[in-house]
């Protein structure tokens, strides 16, 4: 059976209607962030609690990594092999927009508004063989 | 603000081997003192800026009180300053509220840096972030600005076209600077084709870490004709952070409100000290780390109205010749950015302007108001006005 982990605990977590990323909510001031924080950026507050962010939104924004990254990336990827990725920030309503790796890397499929769902993907392999998972966003509709 | 520039002084930018930032920056500010007809030891303070060594542990020193080995031990108070790509915009806003304060009449205020290749090995400790940022491939400005003026583009109708012909005129004007790094002209059409980055920057929107320093002597206005028959006058210089909202670099999570940039309120500060309208800026100098930024900036500092740049730029009116000029000596895109030296270089050229020293590529109509703007991680903006 083959073994996975996130790339962070914390980060994300299953429950029974699919993945959910994790953030916190202000206690006085109900705002939300990503991820979890130990004090609110808006009010100052240092009561938090942990909140599940929505698995649904929408693209504000997006680009394309057109080089390999220098560390600190841990991407699998070599000069040879590396063919880019996309990654933008996805606008879940009322709460934050998260910035997120982007399953589909082709620019012409992608748009500005377009909706799109949380999905968790394959990041790397350890040496031991442990596939490390990451959350990314794909567009609704596209195979997973 | 009752505050003159009377010397000004640079070292050229691009990459020398065998020379150290300090050295950069000690050749800055003599060539500084020099057009000020001063020596080191009239100099009653200092504010230095470079941050070289805060970034991926270069090991060279980028403490920039150091210089006084160079210039000479004379005890004088010399203060680092460290604040991103504002580190020398905030040292002329410091040595201009010193000579305010009354403290001190006659000052020198100085950035330089010395970057290798592919610096800026940012490290998700550094700011405040977990490690599975970086871990991810988003510790990397570049795409910051990317998505910044992608959600730009399409919000105010930007054009491919335009990104590339700010880069063009940036490469034109730096090709006239004999100080700039990179000197070789690129047509749009190379501009468009070169390697794409980070959608939709290509390779030649692009600037990139180099080397370099510039300086300036500050002295209270009512002096200034002791050292200089052309003064340049500081009307105002300011310093902003981030608000609520904004949308900055290395953010795993933005608010769904939409706030402004820092440079927002900065320039807005900026203005209203200086009791000059935008509308009466005669040449400019903002942050152009890759082409959209340049378009972002005029509008985030009051030079123009969002989505004005499309026609602006393309009817010519940030040239040389045009009615706002903007980026004369080349900007980053074609000086490079050694972080430290930066806003000063912006500086250095302002004043060139404004004193009608600026040679093949001297703004023809005569500049008496000059801006300028540096922006940078993790969101924070110095903008200046000078006058003749």
């Amino acid at each position: 059976m083959e073994v996975t982990k996130p790339i962070a605990e914390d980060l994300f977590t299953e429950t029974g209607d699919g993945p959910r990323i994790v953030g916190s909510r202000c206690g006085t001031c109900h705002t939300v962030v990503f991820p979890k924080a130990t004090s609110c950026p808006r009010c100052g507050n240092d009561e938090m609690d942990e909140h599940l962010l929505a698995p649904r939104g929408t693209l504000f924004t997006f680009t394309t990594q057109g080089f390999l990254p220098k560390e600190p990336y841990t991407g699998p990827e070599t000069e040879e092999d590396f063919t880019g990725y996309a990654l933008g920030y996805v606008e879940l309503p009322g709460e934050v927009m998260v910035e997120t790796r982007i399953t589909e890397a082709d620019v012409s499929r992608l748009a500005i508004g377009m909706e799109m769902e949380l999905v968790i993907v394959p990041f790397r392999t350890e040496p031991d063989g442990t596939q490390v998972t990451t959350f990314a966003f794909q567009p609704v509709g596209s195979d997973s | 603000m009752n505050v003159a520039i009377v010397g000004i002084g640079i070292h050229p930018f691009g990459r020398f081997e065998g020379v150290t930032g300090l050295e950069l920056g000690a050749k800055a500010v003599r060539a500084a003192l020099g057009d000020a007809g001063i020596e080191w030891p009239d100099v009653q303070f200092a504010f230095g800026g470079s941050l070289a060594g805060s970034l991926s542990g270069a090991e060279e020193s980028s403490q920039a009180d150091q210089l006084v080995a160079h210039l000479g031990l004379t005890g004088i108070q010399f203060t680092n300053v460290h604040n991103g790509c504002a580190t020398a915009g905030s040292t002329l806003a410091m040595g201009a509220a010193l000579i305010e304060s009354g403290a001190y009449d006659l000052g020198v205020c100085v950035g330089f840096d010395k970057h290798p290749r592919g610096h800026f090995n940012a490290k998700p400790e550094q700011s405040g972030l977990p490690h599975w940022y970086g871990d991810l491939g988003f510790m990397i400005t570049t795409q910051f600005f990317a998505m910044k003026i992608n959600r730009y583009m399409h919000d105010f109708g930007i054009s491919h076209e335009t990104l590339a012909k700010v880069a063009a005129k940036n490469f034109r004007n730096g090709a006239k600077n004999p100080n700039a790094w990179r000197r070789k002209p690129f047509s749009e059409e190379e501009i468009l084709e070169s390697r794409m980055l980070n959608y939709p920057l290509t390779q030649y929107m692009f600037c990139s870490p180099d080397e370099g320093a510039a300086a300036v002597v500050i002295c209270r206005a009512d002096r200034a004709r002791e050292f200089t028959s052309k003064p340049i006058y500081l009307r105002s210089a300011a310093l902003r952070t981030r608000q609520w909202g904004s949308f900055e670099v290395f953010a795993p999570w933005l608010s769904t409100e939409r706030g402004h940039s820092p440079t927002v309120d900065a320039a807005r500060a900026t203005f209203e000290q200086a009791g000059v309208e935008p509308s009466d800026v005669d040449v400019a100098q903002v942050q152009d780390s890759e082409s959209g930024a340049e378009v972002m900036h005029l509008s985030e500092t009051g030079l123009c109205a969002d989505g004005e740049q499309e026609a602006m730029i393309q009817g010519g009116e940030t040239e040389i010749g045009g009615r706002l000029p903007v980026n004369t000596d080349g900007g980053l895109i074609a000086n490079g950015e050694p972080i430290g030296a930066s806003g000063m270089r912006q500086v250095y050229e302002t004043a060139l302007q404004l004193r009608g020293e600026a040679g093949d590529r001297q703004v023809p109509s005569n500049p008496k108001v000059g801006f300028t703007q540096v922006y940078g991680a993790p969101g924070v903006s110095c903008c200046t006005v000078l006058t003749t």
